[in-house]
């Protein structure tokens, strides 16, 4: 008897008892899909994060001020930065692996133009943040060398700011006065929107020059983050100690002495991140492979409850010449039928779930071949692993008594 | 070709100890046609599951075809029951929800027969025993007589060197028991071996040799005298090769 005729025979099995084999299908339908469904919405979420995180500049090293425990005192947040504009410098002229660096000084202000108001982030940086934060202009221009000598009072805003001053995002703002802190500012571009990360809206907020905002709007010369640009992905490392080393000898620190600043690089927050969402789709999976588990409990059952009722058919076919190894066959292509099957609908199911997800939920779930590949396999696997028991015990059973099983 | 020696068969119920069959010696040649009676309980079913290899003697030794039965694994035994056995039973045991045509190709379906060969060889053996037109019937569809009829076109479709049956017309109306009895005779006459158990003398006359069996033990053995000819249709079979080595 060859493969073939076996899954016929399992086909027929299981069609002379449609509705039992829909329901048991079920549990596998239920967690090949969930499966498929929260394996998506990790994936989705890893790449939303990674995404966003390399929306933040390419080969990015970020540095700040704090742990300064000179003193036994930590410098707490809005004390005064310990990073000076010659410490930027130094950075930029000193590191041969820095591409650019773009200092920034920032600051919380009320905006106004016309009757409108709005509280936003302003930011005090020089040109090369453009470059270094990833962050082109879409109308308009960036902030240039000559602003910053100037101490120009220019601005180039957010989307978000354009929507609040103006009522649309669309609007043309380039040109106009603002006023800052009662400061006047002429708007010279309009960032490209970023679109929002979690709480943090990349697109409320309003760039000027670091001299402009240092004199005009935060009163000091502090420095409060320093975004360096390695040359090359490669060359993170490098820039990461050859920043430390300058830091560290022109604070005067001894070879014994902490770091009174922080140096975070891109890849740190990217290897985090990428930490936390794959536990979350361990932790995700995890749940639906318990699902996929109680579906194979589920096949275990009905084919257990088939043997006992086929237990004439088993006599039958066993009189008529059927081999232990044939009748085993049969039952384990029944239970591993029942579970591709239910694999196969439950794949259809997940792609379902998932874009429904997508464009429902606004989530953004990404369904992996691999997953799909994964969950047929296992919910097969568990059509052989569930199934084995049930067969052996119809294999096993004496022709004799199976006959006389009424 | 059959060779019973000293065959004892116990059922082991709890500290009960049944000796079914106490010593049983058997011989049954190629060709021969024989009847198994006695009362019930004496037992004759016990004996028939035995010889066809459905079941296993407890002691004793049980040649087939020059196979020692007594000695083969379970695998041997079910080989056994598909090629060289066909057993034909009182309640019919036919596959429900199954057709005809089904049921008959199951035996070639363990035998390993091509697709095209097995529903062929199937059809031919449902006309042969005058189902040509209930092929695609399921056993809740037919009669009694055409069940039984049936399963003997499945018992025959591997050319077995025997038929064995166990009360095949317990179940059956007179007039389709003797179309049954006429269809094991006219296979007889092909060169087919029969076995049958009845309670039923009138049955019984339609065989050669009458054993009576009483307390798991051979009370007689005789030859029918004048013999019954069952009337019935006439069997349109070919039996391939096996039947002229059968001889006689
Ligand atoms: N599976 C079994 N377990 C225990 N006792 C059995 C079993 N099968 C048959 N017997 C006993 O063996 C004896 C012979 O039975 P059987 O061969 O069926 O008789 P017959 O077919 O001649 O009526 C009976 O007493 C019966 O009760
Ligand atoms: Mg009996």
């Amino acid at each position: 008897m060859n493969f073939f005729e076996n899954i016929r025979v399992a086909f027929r099995g299981l069609k002379s008892n449609k509705l039992r084999s829909a329901l048991t299908m079920l549990g596998i339908i239920i967690g090949v899909g969930a499966v498929i469904v929260m394996v998506a919405i990790g994936q989705g979420a890893k790449a939303s994060v990674t995404n966003q995180i390399q929306g933040l500049g390419s080969n990015l090293i970020m540095v700040s001020p704090g742990r300064s425990n000179t003193g036994g005192v930590r410098g707490g947040a809005g004390s005064m930065s310990n990073i000076s504009m010659d410490d930027v410098s130094a950075i930029q002229t000193n590191a041969d692996a820095v591409q650019a660096v773009a200092p920034v000084a920032n600051t919380q202000a009320q905006v106004v133009l016309g009757s409108q108001n709005t509280a936003t982030q302003i930011i005090g940086t020089t040109p090369s943040y453009a470059q270094v934060r990833n962050q082109p202009v879409a109308m308009g221009r960036f902030i240039s060398d000559k602003d910053l000598k100037d101490n120009a009072k220019v601005a180039v805003v957010g989307t978000t700011v354009v929507q609040d001053l103006m009522g649309s995002a669309n609007a043309n703002i380039v040109g106009q006065i603002i006023k800052i802190n009662r400061v006047p500012f002429q708007v010279i571009g309009v960032l490209q929107s970023k679109g929002s990360s979690g709480a943090n809206n990349n697109d409320d907020q309003i760039i000027v020059p670091l001299t402009t905002a240092q004199t005009r709007l935060i009163g000091n010369k502090s420095v409060r983050t320093v975004y360096v640009e390695a040359k090359s992905s490669d060359q993170m490392n490098t820039a990461y100690v050859e920043i430390e080393q300058i830091l560290r000898h022109r604070h005067k620190l001894t070879s014994s002495a902490a770091d009174d600043f922080s140096i975070t690089s891109q890849t740190d927050i990217l290897s985090t991140a990428e930490g936390v969402t794959q536990s979350l789709t361990l932790l995700l999976s995890g749940i639906a492979a318990i699902s996929l588990l109680v579906g194979g409990i589920g096949i275990m059952n009905i084919m257990l409850v088939s043997v006992t009722e086929r237990t004439r058919e088993i006599g039958i076919r066993k009189a008529i010449g059927a081999k232990r190894r044939t009748i085993m066959f049969q039952f384990l292509i029944e239970a591993v039928v029942l579970s591709a099957l239910g694999g196969l609908l439950g794949i259809l199911f997940g792609f379902g779930g998932s874009s429904l997800l997508n464009r429902f939920a606004g989530m953004t779930s990404q369904m992996s071949a691999s997953s799909v590949v994964m969950a047929f396999i296992f919910s097969a696997a568990i059509g052989i692993i569930f199934g084995v028991f049930p067969a052996q015990k119809a294999s096993k059973l004496d022709p004799i008594e199976a006959l006389r099983y009424e | 070709m059959i060779k019973l020696t000293n065959i004892v068969k116990i059922y082991k119920t709890g500290d009960i100890e049944l000796r079914a069959l106490d010593g049983v010696d058997l011989s049954v040649d190629k060709g021969e046609f024989v009847a198994i009676m006695g009362p019930s309980g004496s037992g004759k079913s016990t004996a028939m599951n035995i010889l066809g290899c459905l079941d296993k003697a407890s002691a004793g030794e049980y040649f087939l075809d020059d196979l020692k039965i007594s000695e083969a694994s379970d695998n041997q035994l079910a080989e056994i029951r598909n090629r060289k056995i066909g057993f034909v039973f009182q309640s019919f045991n036919l596959l429900p929800r199954t057709s005809a045509l089904e049921n008959v190709e199951l035996p070639m379906l363990y035998s390993g027969v091509g697709a095209r060969e097995r529903k062929e060889k199937a059809l031919k053996a449902l006309s042969a025993v005058g189902l040509a037109d209930r092929v695609h019937h399921k056993p809740n569809e037919l009669s009694g007589g055409q069940q039984q009829r049936v399963a003997i076109a499945r018992s025959l479709v591997n050319n077995p060197l025997i038929i064995m049956a166990d009360e095949p017309t317990g179940n059956l109306d007179s007039k389709s028991s003797t179309e049954i009895m006429s269809i094991f005779q006219q296979l007889n006459e092909m060169g087919i071996s029969v076995i049958l158990v009845t309670h039923e003398p009138d049955i019984a006359k339609f065989s050669k040799r009458i054993v009576h069996f009483k307390d798991g033990l051979i009370d007689s053995d005789e030859i029918v005298r004048n013999r019954s000819i069952a009337q019935g249709a006439r069997l349109n079979l070919e039996l391939t090769n096996r039947v002229e080595a059968a001889g006689r």
